[in-house]
């Protein structure tokens, strides 16, 4: 059909596109040339069209199952539900890679729209940048991973997609995922342009961090979503599993908030300059690396759609093109930036540098945890694992600390602070945790200390987080109305502080209770017997076969009481997609509170037995509405009248500081 | 404090954590991690009885067979050697027989490997890499022959 070969036409185009926003705006900016500047916005807006197009054209061939298509034959079948035929334009290699670059030139885009207030030069190299970035990935789908390469004759049937990714998650998922990852790529042009520029201040820091800030966001909620896909998805119970591929996203997230806080001490206090711009650097960096390491095939994973050899070096090319270029770029550039104040070691700028230190440190030991076993295998062939127990050992010493200093921050001043004074006002986080500790330790008889002592961390994030808005507001008394008045008439900003270490702190609660005092049965069961676990009885009812539009089932009923009430019925499947010959366990979820009851079911056992898995997972829930609570306080941030794009806003003098 | 001092300090605490995050790194290194082993390289007692390893093969055909109630037990092959396998709880779903299969898990002094995880491929296309890789060592690996397996059109 003829948009397919339109929406190929457009992609060729916008490499050309891509190829003058790599030059002319940067060379503009060089010469003084406004003429070759004012190319930037145009060719982006252009691009953004292309690209567009390009995209819808293959989610048309998708809908309408044009099999002539190699990427639609190989990923769709004609029975698949509509929903997860539009969602599976991205749910393969070559689709997933052409929604990056649209993410991308969209971010170039809005950089183009909502960058009128920036100094000329800076927004042309910045575009210029984001032209280099484009240009790289479309010459890579180009050249390996055309998704409109046709076959001839065309095939009547499709051999569907994975049936793990037919579900709303694959929907969800990746474009959030993209978002975040992509967006980081406007954190790392703004690094390059000043790096290029020679010059950098506080007005920098202002226009990196919404932008960091909102890539930050979508990345919180892709990894969640992530998480809680693969939760329900692959039947197991488990939330997260320290795989190499859900790495590859958490890097660019522990750099992203790592560089959400530098960014602030940039903004206010004109200082942490080189190393704000170097952790942007890293942070795109890590982003390309997650791409690299999930679609190059060098892991076997879900996500790794397809092994092909010349992908694999062609992503590793514009890595270390990319990477090595621009910490070349930096190492000869950075000396010549100016660096800013310095302040004493406790302060604000003192505990936001403490949160950088940790945050960095944390990533390295999961890039090690990442990358060793590779590195190892290509140079002694030794294959090795490096799973959960590493990280247990690494990361989460690293976080402990990071975690207990997070209260502290917000109530330290700026410049020198008074520790004695702050730990005063955090007295009353510090009650709620130890009466936390002591509460969990006496409900579970004792049992887990260390759990225990996590949901007294958590209570000491959750207290402590909200103990400066409730004190500021508190100030200057006068009962409940002008609390109230004052509490909500505090800077949008301030909220988005507390929420985002709530939701940190919801989320140690979720991962305390789930891997603390979860309860796990596994055993098999005919129709009438029960299963007893954490004061719930499920009575097996049996089970009946049912047909799904590309699927058939096996459907097994579980009544759920509690002191003998009748709660809910639970109906965990068991799934087997033909077109694939593939089965799939899709499990049963009984929310509870913020606790979860949740059933799967195995093989069929010896003599027609049904294999059950029951789990309870108490608090399990606020794992990931703590990541929601941490978009949301981001979203805040943003929404902060002195972060809003193009607010007007008075001249800022650099305060000198000694 | 001076300007000195101050940039000492910061110096300092970026040392500590950098040194306590190596040290950790290192010491996470030396005692967490598991070697895959292929089931000769277990057959020929290579690996100490106890330590924890990754086995990979093919599960061999016909082996299967469910002992307990929710225990199965199985062998695992690369065609020189095989080795027994018990396991308890829920296999995955791509578990099959004469397909490729990861295990986790250790080797008890009677020559049968107690594993606590098994993993199969999250695909039917492709089988676990250090799989390929070690029947490729034994030469049973024909080349292409996995991926031209689906495909049939019209079906």
């Amino acid at each position: 059909m003829m948009i397919t070969e339109i929406g190929h036409y457009a992609l060729v185009l916008a490499l050309g596109l891509a190829f003058i926003q790599s030059v002319l705006p940067v060379w503009g900016a060089k010469t003084g040339d406004g003429r070759l500047m004012a190319v930037a916005e145009p060719v982006a807006l252009a691009t953004l069209g292309l690209v567009a197009l390009s995209f819808a054209a293959l989610t048309v061939a998708y809908v309408r199952s044009d099999f002539s298509l190699v990427n639609v034959f190989e990923n769709s079948h004609s029975a698949k539900p509509m929903i997860f035929k539009i969602s599976g334009v991205w749910g393969n290699h070559e689709g997933s890679m052409l929604l990056w670059v649209l993410i991308l030139v969209l971010f170039s885009a809005l950089v183009a729209i909502f960058g009128g207030r920036l100094p000329q030069t800076l927004r042309a190299t910045v575009l210029s940048v984001q032209g280099w970035v484009t240009a790289a990935f479309l010459l890579f789908i180009l050249m390996t991973s055309n998704p409109f390469n046709r076959m001839i004759p065309a095939p009547f049937e499709g051999q569907d997609l994975n049936p793990i990714l037919q579900d709303i998650g694959l929907a969800i998922h990746p474009p959030l995922l993209y978002v975040g990852y992509v967006g980081v790529s406007i954190a790392f042009s703004f690094a390059i342009a000043a790096l290029i520029e020679g010059r950098i201040d506080a007005a920098w820091a202002r226009w990196v961090r919404p932008w960091t800030l909102a890539a930050w966001i979508f990345l919180t909620l892709g990894i969640a979503m992530g998480s809680y896909w693969a939760y329900y998805e692959l039947g197991w119970g488990g939330w997260w599993f320290w795989d190499p591929v859900e790495n590859a996203s958490f890097m660019p997230w522990l750099a992203a908030t790592a560089l959400l806080h530098s960014a602030i001490v940039m903004e206010k206090r004109d200082a942490l300059k080189i190393w704000t711009v170097l952790l942007a650097i890293l942070a795109f960096s890590l982003s390309l690396l997650g791409t690299f390491l999930v679609r190059s095939g060098v892991l076997t994973s879900v996500h790794a759609f397809a092994t092909d050899p010349t992908r694999g070096v062609f992503i590793l090319a514009i890595l270390v093109i990319f990477v090595g270029g621009s910490l070349a770029l930096y190492a000869w550039r950075a000396p010549m930036l100016k660096p800013g104040g310095i302040f004493a070691p406790v302060s604000r700028e003192g505990a936001l540098v403490l949160n950088n230190v940790f945050l960095s440190a944390a990533c390295a030991t999961v890039f090690v945890g990442t990358l060793y076993p590779l590195a190892l295998e290509s140079v002694t062939g030794e294959k090795i694992s490096v799973g959960a127990p590493f990280f247990n050992l690494t990361f989460v010493p690293l976080m402990i600390p990071a975690l207990i200093a997070i209260p502290f921050g917000p109530l330290l001043a700026w410049k020198r602070a008074d520790l004695a004074g702050v730990a005063e006002r955090l007295a009353a986080a510090a009650l709620a945790a130890l009466a936390a500790t002591a509460v969990t330790l006496w409900l579970s008889g004792a049992t887990g200390i260390l759990a225990a002592l996590a949901v007294g961390l958590a209570f000491w994030l959750i207290v402590g987080s909200l103990t400066e808005p409730v004190q500021r507001a508190a100030r200057g008394g006068g009962g409940v109305g002008p609390f109230l008045r004052r509490f909500f008439g505090l800077p949008r900003a301030a909220f988005g502080t507390a929420l985002g270490h709530l939701g940190m702190g919801l989320t140690v609660l979720g991962i305390a209770g789930a891997s603390g005092y979860d309860h796990e049965r596994i055993t098999s069961v005919v129709p009438g017997e029960r299963i007893e676990i954490a004061g719930y009885d499920l009575t097996f009812e049996g089970s009946t076969p049912r047909q799904g539009p590309n699927f058939r089932e096996e459907v097994a009923r579980f009544a759920v009481t509690r002191d003998g009430l009748a709660i809910a019925e639970m109906a965990p499947t068991k799934r087997f997609y033909p077109a694939r010959q593939m089965p799939t366990t899709e499990a049963a979820i009984l929310t509870r509170g913020f606790s979860q009851l949740y059933v799967s079911l195995g093989d069929p056992g010896a003599d027609g037995r049904t294999v059950v898995r029951a789990q309870f997972k108490p608090m399990v829930t606020l794992i990931w509405l703590g990541c929601v609570m941490m978009a949301l306080g981001g979203c805040l941030s943003l929404a902060d009248r002195r972060l809003r794009v193009g607010a007007p806003r008075p001249a800022r003098r650099a305060e000198a500081v000694a | 404090m001076t300007r000195k001092q101050r940039r000492l300090v910061l110096i300092g605490v970026a040392g500590a954590v950098l040194m306590s995050a190596t040290g950790l790194v290192l010491s996470a290194l030396n005692d967490q991690i598991v070697f895959f082993r292929t089931p000769t390289e277990l057959a020929e007692r290579q690996v100490p009885v106890g330590d924890r390893v990754r086995m990979g093969g093919l599960v061999a055909e016909g082996s299967v067979e469910r002992t307990g109630e929710t225990e199965v037990r199985f062998t695992v092959t690369d065609t020189a050697s095989t080795i027994p396998v018990t396991y308890t709880g829920i296999l995955p779903d791509l578990f099959r027989e004469g397909q490729g299969v990861v295990t986790e898990g250790r080797l008890g002094p009677d020559g049968v490997f107690v594993a606590d995880t098994v993993l199969a491929k999250h695909d039917e296309n492709y089988m676990p890499k250090e799989v390929a890789d070690s029947l490729k060592a034994q030469g049973h690996w024909q080349e292409g022959a996995e991926a031209g397996a689906p495909g049939a059109a019209g079906q």
